[in-house]
């Protein structure tokens, strides 16, 4: 069959079950968005590249499936980097295509022109740029299939203009082999022992569970570990919503801002079981000091991970669901064993509970928060851009069901939470999508207004507005003796309700207490996307916290 | 540390530049840098030496073993491998001092492919340490232009190709674990057998 370079992408994107395309057309994709225009995939229109890349994003980690995004070549593929770059950090199934100038025009400084694939290379898990319309139905296939497996991640694939015009025979390729990419490795039996024989062994157990285990479908795996053995587990922030936060054994996130009783356990037990997390600085804290008296099992899928930044005793290769479920088959109940180290972490939980001021006058962002998680009963996807509200959202929604806490952890992207938001809603349609927000991430993307208005995505933007970047002023406040370089944006933050109002976009403001959760209730049950505008406590800080460069057990909290 | 990593890619542009950016993104500059194709024409080989932190220089290898193009890696331990560069040297050489620039080149089993009335140019293949003696010995007499074209190896006991599978190469694509320890044990005992006595013929 004869078909033209940009019908043969579209075909192959159609037999690859992809159901909607994020992006922004422009000169040299043009031939593909004219083929676009008769299939039935749906394209969702973007204000901005780097929007369409949050939400193929946030429709990734909230389907599990991969997130495609098509744009032009030049500064529409440009605009793309940050979202590719996010997706990479986070380990995210992405698909990005990018038009290109004729291939006869490349290096020539043409118009739009950009050296997209030179420039994306350490921000995607691989890239291609297509020469011969020949190679598209491969390319396309073996994109797809780097994206969503081993470690998953962004995968670029730039499309000249005259390839996507060329004429050539079409066939879909039915299997996909790359001989030097044969990601997926069956756990070692050995390896999974020896974790087990430790498991066993220890008196002060404590797993630590990150995004992997959220990539690789594990919840259940993970439950089942946790309720046959009775170990304690922290999550980090990619990891929430893998264990339910209000069971007992579970120590919620830890970290930075995590709470003082999983950071504790942390540098207290005398085992760490990592799955799928890499052991990033705001987890371990100041490096040589971390869990000083544990033996650390690693599970991971990226060898590349292991070994990285601490010194592992027992590591287990491969995706953390077949592993756990292997490990799961040699362990036993250890609550006996370890009654005494149950016992002091229970203690540290009365202890250092998370706490918040609650009879406070002012909004407290905590509150807000606390308040959707009970009114939406932990059951929302909850999206999150980057800063104080973030952290406050990983303490107090509390979650309880995986793939519902959808952030930007490893590059830490302000602005990714709107457009995330929106792409988590077209892929689970069904479901309450509740995006909180601060006012300064909120306004690097609120371009994307247009789309959720158009689209009638019903979203739910909570703007937990404190008038500064609120986490770099918290850092000012005491690390730089309150000097708030560049850090207030209330003199000139505009007046978001009216904004909303502007693209048809219901808008709710909340400025006393009292107003906080019939707000809520009211944002709720709309029907389409609303915007709830809070004015919090200007001044409040993210605690417990512990400083860069200090152990996890050195922490600071509030007076 | 030195290390001389081989790497066994696929033969089609751009894998260079992932592989020279896994260095250049840490600051690692790479000393030398040889490809050419196999005995397979799709794949290319690399000899990549680079100084460095063992760590960081242990991360690279695991990046780049994780790089899609890359089939194969290994980092090729000191006395393990056979190493050459060819080299072109000009050096200075009047009609007093020919003679002498002619008895070093002997020395060291090199040869003159070209002379000019003040000049020799004289190719010379070796390990690192007999091509920096040689131009040691030259420098007195001026050396005006030096070409090298970077280490090449070859491991002494194990083979790296893209069908081979090796335990030495730090190869988690295929990893059936499994089989992993069996082959590390055959890897060991052939070490054995292979002896000191093949290491002493170069």
């Amino acid at each position: 069959m004869q078909l033209t370079g940009a019908q043969i992408l579209i075909r192959c994107l159609e037999k690859l079950g992809v159901d909607c395309i994020f992006g922004i057309p422009g000169g040299v994709i043009l031939p593909t968005f004219d083929v676009l225009y008769d299939s039935k995939i749906k394209f969702i229109l973007n204000r901005h590249e780097q929007g369409a890349t949050h939400m193929a994003d946030g429709y990734a980690r909230a389907t599990g499936r991969t997130g495609v995004c098509m744009v032009t070549s030049g500064p529409g593929a440009t605009n793309t980097v940050t979202g590719l770059a996010t997706a990479a950090m986070d380990s995210v199934p992405l698909v990005c295509i990018t038009g290109q100038v004729a291939t006869s025009a490349i290096g020539s400084d043409a118009f739009q022109e950009a050296d997209i694939v030179g420039i994306t290379r350490s921000v995607t898990k691989h890239n291609y740029l297509i020469k011969d319309a020949r190679d598209i139905a491969r390319i396309v296939c073996e994109a797809f299939y780097i994206a969503s497996t081993g470690r998953p991640g962004p995968v670029l694939i730039d499309f000249p203009v005259d390839v996507s015009r060329a004429v050539v025979d079409f066939e879909f390729p039915e299997k996909v082999y790359i001989r030097s990419y044969q990601p997926v490795a069956e756990p070692d039996i050995r390896d999974v022992k020896k974790a087990a024989a430790l498991i066993m062994k220890s008196k002060r157990p404590c797993l630590y569970v990150g995004g992997g285990a959220i990539a690789s479908n594990a919840a259940d795996e993970v439950r089942e570990l946790v309720q046959k053995t009775g170990i304690p587990v922290t999550t980090t922030i990619l990891g929430l919503g893998i264990f339910p936060e209000d069971h007992p054994l579970a120590l919620r996130m830890l970290g930075m801002h995590g709470s003082v009783y999983a950071n504790y356990a942390v540098q207290q037990c005398d085992l760490l079981i990592a799955v799928g997390a890499r052991f990033d600085d705001r987890v371990t804290g100041k490096i040589d000091q971390f869990a000083p008296y544990a033996k650390i099992v690693h599970i991971d899928i990226d060898p590349a991970s292991i070994a990285k930044t601490v010194k592992v005793d027992v590591s287990v290769l491969g995706n953390v669901k077949d592993v756990l479920r292997e490990l799961n088959k040699h362990v036993r109940d250890k609550r006996k064993a370890t009654q005494t180290w149950l016992n002091t972490i229970q203690e540290w939980k009365k202890k250092h509970p998370l706490r918040y001021n609650e009879s406070s006058h002012d909004i407290l962002q905590q509150y807000v928060i606390e308040k959707v998680g009970e009114l939406t009963k932990h059951k929302a996807v909850v999206v999150t851009g980057v800063g104080q509200h973030q952290m406050w959202t990983a303490q107090w929604y509390q979650f309880a069901r995986p793939r519902s806490m959808i952030t930007s952890g490893g590059l830490g992207t302000m602005g990714f939470g709107f457009p995330a938001a929106i792409g988590a809603q077209f892929g689970r349609p069904k479901d309450t999508v509740v995006c909180f927000d601060g006012d300064g991430s909120f306004q690097m993307t609120m371009s994307e207004f247009a789309t959720a208005a158009f689209h009638k995505v019903p979203v739910k933007v909570f703007i937990l507005d404190n008038g500064f970047y609120g986490m770099v002023r918290q850092w000012q406040e005491l690390f730089y003796r309150k000097r708030y370089s560049a850090s207030d944006l209330d003199r000139a933050n505009p007046d978001f309700v009216k904004i909303a109002g502007s693209y048809g976009v219901l808008g709710l403001r909340v400025t006393k207490k009292a107003e906080v959760v019939p707000a809520i209730k009211k944002a709720l049950k709309h029907r389409g996307p609303v915007l709830v505008h809070v004015r919090v406590s200007r001044e409040n800080n993210v605690f417990p916290m512990v400083p860069v460069g200090h152990a996890l057990d050195q922490v600071m909290d509030m007076a | 540390m030195k290390h001389t990593i081989s790497a066994l890619v696929e033969n089609h542009f751009g894998v260079l530049a992932r592989i020279a950016g896994l260095f250049s993104a840490r600051g690692f500059n790479i000393d030398s840098l040889a490809v050419g194709e196999t005995e397979d024409p799709t794949v290319s080989r690399m000899t990549i030496v680079a100084q460095g932190d063992d760590r960081v220089l242990d991360q690279i290898i695991k990046q780049l073993d994780k790089l899609v193009d890359v089939i194969k890696v290994i980092d090729l331990k000191p006395g393990q491998l056979i190493e050459r560069e060819l080299v072109l040297i000009k050096a200075r050489a009047t009609s007093e001092t020919r003679s002498d620039v002619m008895q070093i080149v002997n020395t060291f089993r090199a040869k003159i492919v070209d002379v000019s009335p003040d000049s020799l140019t004289i190719e010379v293949t070796g390990g690192e340490s007999k091509v920096d003696a040689m131009l040691e010995l030259l420098r007195p007499f001026g050396i005006l232009e030096v070409v090298r074209t970077g280490s090449i190896a070859i491991s002494r006991k194990s083979v790296l190709n893209a069908h081979s599978n090796d335990p030495a190469s730090k190869n988690f694509k295929d990893r059936r674990v499994g089989a992993r320890r069996k082959t590390d044990k055959e890897g060991k005992e052939k070490l054995r057998q292979s002896g000191e006595g093949r290491r002493k013929l170069d």
